[in-house]
């Protein structure tokens, strides 16, 4: 009896505990990857999402840039030790850390972006990038004059090759006789910053006739979009929106939300609506979308946006369905 | 201004005391202009670096490479060879490491696997210096520019092996398979059982750095051959007439050098991340510069500087956790400020110090 009791006194205390925890007592944290949080790209994107979730509810983050791979686990941990949940990992490169760390700290909430760590207590984010890719892939065919489009990537990884991918189904479904040009920049590290090495790649797909390049190069498609520009003929950005970049000049942006998918955990874990596993954000999650605004405006013609709309709707109902180059490694 | 006018308690005690502190003194004012209390930065500073045993488990294990790195670089320094290669030699090393241990690691206990590793790490690394040793010895191409050169061939060329062909199939990181644990050193945790480090990667490659600081000093102090590299370093003419080779002298140094550098891989590896990964030597050999600079090129002096750089590492972590205003490059500050006082500026305070306690021996010499 006197034991039921205790249980029943824990019970109602554990209540009134979860009642005063909701909607309030969360303690977020990000860590960042290697490129640290002012990368202009994937990093400071969850920097901005971290940003924007501050400023909506008040509640103060915590966050971590790392120098080595030793300090993964270490600043995981030191998060953890702190009671700080959700803990947000940002980057593929991150998998093996978290995947130790949430095995230690089982009460606690991770998450991590781009990479799938399968435990009770880890969100993983992934991204559908071939489907924004495709669709940009409509507007680039419609946009081309020349027939020929072309898509430059940072470091040679799958990753990029999903991008490549998409991207080329989505131009050779609206023009089946359209020719795609592909170059990767690099394979190192080094490819995500050589915007000169961009610009060249670029400048070479133009002199073999491209006239819409479309990028997934992190700081260096800063040096494709400068190319396109210079030769008067159009870029595509991607992951933020670059349509401001070159005003004129940058048909669309394929927007990869990882601020959405940071905030949005920060979110969840306030409103006690916190889901553990892999969360593939799409079209239809609006994870992933193409950009329009006054910079682009211009450019994007009401037949043109007609279709991409169609694609867009297409691919959200399931009636269109973009091979995903991870699936199997092999693009069609 | 040589050594000799010094007491020894001063040259190797005092002046790096005074450097250090000069150097904490700039960087509080650095803090201070951000905004945060510099007190309580070398408080959180020293707390997070020694004040626990996971904080004390990091700095040894940062220690462990900076006593390698700077080991290689002392023993140059010995011969007056001046070598900046330690980051592509520790680079390649983790190149022999990794081989070893991805050969072995699913047949033998950790302890069949070391030995190799070792060798594998030390050959790698040697190998790594032959080059720019020879074109030393036989052309006369400086050392300084062929080892910075050959860092970038090393990255390159690990870049290429990670990439193409030792990636594990499928992942989009350039790195190897993680070794089973047959290729992991043990950590100091499960060695003894008197001291926690919690979770720190601290591991056996520290006892494998202390006993090679024995040996650099055996060799250096107590052998024919140590005393060739110190006779050349200090006089290579000299050294040249009394019939030294000067081609083997340079030779053989920079292999033990490089040697040393390449076994810094052990320690990140083999002890700590158990698979071979892209960019793992993250500045450990040029911070061995530093190291050696300030350690005097002795292996004790090494010891007390790797773990004061260990100290800067961990406890900057610990900082720039605690204090988001003070952030990762902040830290480098610091450190930079502490390279610049303890090496460049070195000899800032000597003059000062060499009025002060050479007026007591004037006398006692022009009596004599």
């Amino acid at each position: 009896m006197k034991k039921l009791l205790t249980i029943s006194v824990a019970a109602v205390a554990g209540l009134a505990f979860t009642a005063a925890a909701m909607a309030a007592d969360i303690k977020p944290a990000v860590l960042y990857d290697l490129g640290g949080k002012f990368d202009k790209s994937f990093n400071e994107a969850a920097f901005a999402g971290a940003e924007k979730f501050k400023e909506d509810t008040g509640v103060a983050y915590r966050d971590f840039e790392i120098q080595n791979d030793s300090q993964r686990e270490q600043a995981l941990r030191n998060f953890a030790k702190r009671g700080q949940s959700p803990i947000i990992a940002i980057g593929f490169s991150q998998a093996n850390a978290v995947e130790k760390v949430a095995k230690e700290f089982p009460d606690i909430q991770f998450a991590i972006v781009d990479m799938v760590v399968d435990l009770p207590n880890v969100r993983s984010v992934v991204f559908k990038e071939h489907e924004g890719s495709y669709v940009v892939g409509v507007a680039a065919a419609l946009a081309s004059e020349t027939g020929k489009v072309g898509f430059i990537g940072g470091m040679d990884i799958p990753l990029i090759r999903k991008f490549s991918c998409g991207f080329k189904q989505g131009v050779l479904a609206t023009n089946p006789e359209a020719e795609v040009f592909e170059n990767m920049t690099g394979t190192t590290g080094a490819a995500w910053n050589d915007p000169v090495k961009g610009g060249e790649l670029a400048k070479s797909q133009f002199d073999r006739g491209a006239d819409v390049v479309y990028h997934a190069a992190g700081g260096t498609g800063i040096g494709v979009l400068q190319a396109a520009a210079d030769a008067g003929k159009l870029g595509i950005g991607v992951d933020s929106n670059q349509n401001g970049l070159h005003p004129g000049s940058v048909l669309t942006s394929m927007l990869k939300r990882v601020d959405v998918a940071v905030a949005t955990a920060f979110e969840d874990a306030m409103n006690d609506k916190w889901t553990s596993g892999v969360q593939v954000l799409g079209l239809a999650e609006g994870g992933v979308d193409w950009a329009q605004d006054d910079n682009n405006a211009s450019l994007i013609s009401a037949d043109m946006k007609a279709a991409v709309e169609q694609a867009k709707a297409d691919i959200i109902s399931g009636k269109v369905e973009v091979h995903d180059y991870m699936s199997d490694s092999n693009c069609p | 201004m040589s050594a000799g006018q010094l007491p020894r308690w001063v040259d190797y005690g005092l002046i790096p005391l005074l450097n250090l502190a000069a150097a904490f003194l700039v960087s509080g004012l650095v803090v201070l202009l951000i905004g945060e209390n510099p007190l309580e930065a070398v408080e959180i500073l020293l707390w997070g670096s020694l004040g626990f045993g996971e904080g004390v488990g990091f700095t040894l294990f940062y220690a462990t490479n900076f006593i390698f790195t700077g080991l290689a670089v002392a023993v140059a320094f010995h011969a007056g060879l001046f070598n900046i290669g330690g980051e592509g030699q520790a680079y390649v090393g983790g190149l022999g490491v990794a081989l070893a241990c991805l050969a072995l690691d699913q047949y033998v206990p950790w302890w069949v696997t070391m030995p190799v590793a070792v060798i594998g790490a030390a050959l790698m690394g040697a190998a790594w210096a032959f080059i720019p040793a020879w074109l030393q010895a036989k052309r006369g191409s400086h050392v300084v520019i062929t080892t910075i050169m050959f860092n970038f061939i090393a990255s390159s060329l690990m870049v290429y092996l990670l990439v193409n062909v030792m990636a594990k199939p499928g992942s989009m990181q350039p790195e190897t398979r993680t070794f089973e644990e047959g290729g992991r050193l043990p950590f100091l945790n499960d060695l003894q059982s008197w001291f926690d480090f919690g979770t720190a990667p601290v591991n056996l490659s520290l006892i494998i750095a202390l006993i090679a600081c024995v040996l650099v000093w055996v060799v250096i102090w107590r052998t024919r051959l140590g005393y060739e590299i110190r006779s050349f370093g200090a006089n290579a003419t000299a050294a040249v007439y009394a019939g030294m080779l000067p081609v083997r002298i340079i030779i053989v140094t920079m292999l033990i050098s490089g040697g040393l550098s390449g076994m810094m891989a052990l320690n990140e590896i083999m002890g700590s991340q158990h698979r071979l990964l892209i960019e793992f030597v993250a500045g450990y050999g040029f911070v061995g510069i530093a190291v050696a600079l300030m350690g005097r090129a002795h292996p004790v002096g090494i010891v007390l500087a790797a773990i004061l750089f260990g100290m800067l590492y961990q406890g900057g972590a610990e900082l720039s956790f605690e204090k988001p205003a003070i952030t990762r490059d902040m830290i480098v500050v610091i450190q930079g400020l502490v390279i610049l006082f303890a090496g460049a500026l070195e000899n800032l305070f000597r003059p000062a110090l060499v009025r002060i306690f050479t007026p007591s021996r004037v006398p006692a010499v022009q009596a004599g």
